[in-house]
């Protein structure tokens, strides 16, 4: 098994590197090692990325050569920066290395968490009762607003709408597909899979512009149709329809485009499921004289009911912070706007920031149940461990 | 004799079996039809991006099965679109943007997930729970603070911007996977390495690393195509200077200004799936394990 432990380490180690089994008290210097060390990489880092930013925009710089050097800095940078702490941390008097030494190793993902997201969360919710440039405290008024302002109520119920439809057409599409696929042939199943699964590699942004093309529009005598959908319409007689304009019909037009993207995933997922419930209990249903469909409904479905849950709970998550797709697609004109895309309008285009962080906030309460579920579930994981 | 009888019953509940050539026939439609259904909008994309801007904009995409023998090809769109619309550029500045972003969270959240699983120190486990509680939290509970921090460093619209961002929101699930992984590690061979006399960072870069590269490969192929595929955090923090305009922000500047030359938007849509489509068809494997695992992210 363990083949790497034949190679002789020059130095001999001091005696006790291994953790203690119990934390003595730490002294003052400990700790303050502890925070410098935590601090040294991610300090270090930012200096020596931003010294390569102003490097990097250079207006004449050679667009290969930056790749190379963003190539350099991702790669060797980072690494280095913890090579050298190491080699800092041996310097150090031998009754602080061992108390130091997990401070480097976790102490920058600890500061990075603490600056991207423990911050701005915090500092996000104390904007949310503030006023549009953040001077004064208004105590909820924002929250007035956005739960009764006609384009944040109009945000809000297209959300609810996406959160409903889009994951109960992926995962529905996404099941009838994997339980259907499951009896092809295994190299047409892997192809057939492959088809539906690629758009999940294809970003909101191109997806938008392919769906664009799909519902593509020209007013009657303005030429030949090339959007396929009313292609199809003159094709058979009837008059083409300018579907992104047709309220409130155009946001399920909106949200066609994230099932399109999102079935992929379901069926992913839910296929591996299917493959996992053992054959002899289907089998065993079959002979008791299950036709096809009681057998998927009665012993399928049941068996992969929680692979369901996680699949349903992470397209509604992705559904409910959709902002790209209606950013391009309309801009949330014709009454399409969601609450992602609402938020980002609000602070960037009406310069709100205590709107658009109350509207943050909205996204934020939606998950808090998640986020307590993962907790829980995480540690009970931790005791059966 | 037992076994025979229940043989028979076994069989005579069988369909007969015109029914069940009939059955695999209806699959076999039924999933072709899906697999068409899902596959015109890309078609349609692709043929028109090859197709000369006058016909793509006169005749619907579709016209080229019916004319066959009788089409022009050209890859002029391709070339206007790289060029005169900066997605050469663009698609550099993504790349740019793309490999750190997906390097230094993978090296930080490494060294952190090793800490978590095999290092003793004071609040290891209420700091790892944070970062559970952290998975799902919206990434744009950070954009106003964070502007404003980056305003206040003079670091806006810069590559490191970003690539700190992209950084700071894809840490918690990649020190989540990660974790879980080197966890599982056996001990017996954690401990034979210290008895060995290894120190935990030769531990670290000799034992555990080479162990986890399929964690690491699925964590970096989920990364990769999140960042390029990005819009939002590129928009905020990078801004659509041409000099610094990702991939994903050019496809949308093209879709305000050439709203209706179906030629150039094609093409460019075309140029910005093709590398994630490339990694995603070439390491699917990977892709997946990491979509499975990345299920609990926000």
């Amino acid at each position: 098994m363990v083949t790497t432990t034949d190679k002789q380490v020059s130095p001999p180690q001091p005696a006790g590197d291994g953790p203690p089994p119990e934390e003595p008290r730490s002294s003052f210097t400990t700790q303050l090692l502890r925070i410098g060390v935590s601090l040294v990489v991610p300090i270090l880092a930012i200096l020596g990325l931003y010294y390569a930013g102003t490097v990097l925009l250079d207006e004449d710089a050679n667009r290969v050569l930056v790749v190379v050097m963003a190539l350099i800095i991702g790669v060797v940078g980072v690494f280095g920066l913890y090579v050298g702490m190491d080699w800092l941390i041996n310097k150090l008097p031998e009754r602080h290395r061992d108390r130091v030494r997990p401070f480097a190793f976790v102490g920058p993902a600890i500061v990075i968490l603490g600056i991207f997201l423990l911050y701005p969360t915090i500092n996000t919710i104390l904007l949310s009762f503030q006023d549009s440039n953040g001077q004064e405290w208004v105590g909820l008024d924002n929250y007035v607003t956005v739960f009764t302002s006609s384009d944040n109520l109009v945000a809000l119920r297209n959300s609810l709408a996406w959160v409903v439809i889009v994951p109960l057409f992926s995962v529905v599409i996404g099941l009838a597909f994997a339980a259907l696929a499951d009896r092809l042939g295994r190299r047409a199943e892997a192809v057939s899979k492959t088809f539906i699964f690629m758009p999940m590699a294809i970003s909101f942004v191109g997806a938008s512009i392919v769906w664009r093309f799909i519902y593509n529009f020209r007013p009657e005598g303005f030429g030949e149709q090339i959007g396929i959908l009313n292609g199809f319409l003159t094709g058979i007689g009837q008059s083409p329809i300018a579907w992104l304009l047709q309220e409130p019909w155009n946001n399920f037009y909106l949200m066609v485009i994230l099932i399109w993207l999102q079935t992929g995933f379901a069926m992913v997922i839910l296929s591996a499921a299917i493959k996992s419930v053992p054959g002899e209990i289907i089998e065993a249903a079959r002979i008791d004289g299950a036709g096809e469909w009681q057998v998927f409904r009665r012993v399928t479905i049941p068996s992969i009911s929680s692979t369901l849950v996680v699949v349903a709970t992470t397209v509604i998550i992705t559904v409910w912070k959709v902002f790209d797709i209606v950013f391009v697609m309309t801009g949330g004109r014709f009454g399409t706007h969601v609450v992602a895309e609402q938020m980002v309008s609000e602070f960037f285009t009406n310069r709100n920031s205590g709107i658009g962080a109350t509207l943050a906030v909205v996204l934020l309460l939606a998950v808090v149940p998640l986020m307590i579920a993962n907790v829980k579930r995480f540690q009970e994981q931790e005791l059966t461990r | 004799m037992t076994a025979s009888v229940e043989t028979r019953q076994y069989v005579a509940k069988q369909p007969s079996i015109l029914a069940r050539i009939f059955d695999r026939w209806l699959i076999k439609l039924a999933i072709l039809a899906i697999v068409i259904i899902w596959v015109i909008p890309t078609l349609g994309v692709l043929i028109s991006s090859f197709r000369p801007g006058g016909l793509v904009n006169a005749t619907g995409w579709w016209t080229v099965f019916t004319n066959l023998g009788n089409n022009e090809w050209t890859f002029e769109n391709y070339d206007a679109v790289l060029n005169s619309e900066g997605f050469g550029n663009a698609f550099l500045n993504s790349l740019s943007v793309t490999i750190p972003a997906t390097v230094i969270p993978i090296t930080i959240a490494a060294f952190a997930a090793y800490a978590f699983a095999w290092m003793e120190f004071p609040g290891r486990q209420w700091i790892f729970v944070t970062i559970v509680a952290l998975l799902v939290v919206p990434l744009q509970m950070s954009l106003i603070p964070l502007l404003k921090l980056y305003v206040t460093f003079d670091l806006n619209q810069t590559f490191p911007a970003v690539w700190l961002a992209h950084t700071g929101f894809g840490l918690p699930l990649a020190i989540y996977l990660l974790r879980n992984y080197i966890g599982s590690l056996p001990s017996s061979m954690m401990e034979s390495a210290r008895i060995d006399g290894a120190t935990h960072f030769e531990i670290f870069t000799k034992l555990v690393v080479p162990l986890s590269v399929p964690v690491l490969a699925s964590f970096a192929i989920f990364q990769f195509l999140w960042v390029w595929n990005d819009l939002l955090v590129a928009l905020v923090f990078l801004g659509g200077e041409p000099k610094v305009r990702v991939i994903t922000l050019a496809l949308r500047d093209l879709n305000g200004s050439r709203g209706e030359q179906w030629h150039l938007l094609t093409a460019g849509a075309f140029i910005t799936m093709a590398l994630p489509i490339a990694v995603f068809l070439g390491l699917q494997r990977y892709f997946v394990r990491g979509l499975t695992a990345g299920s609990v992210k926000g």
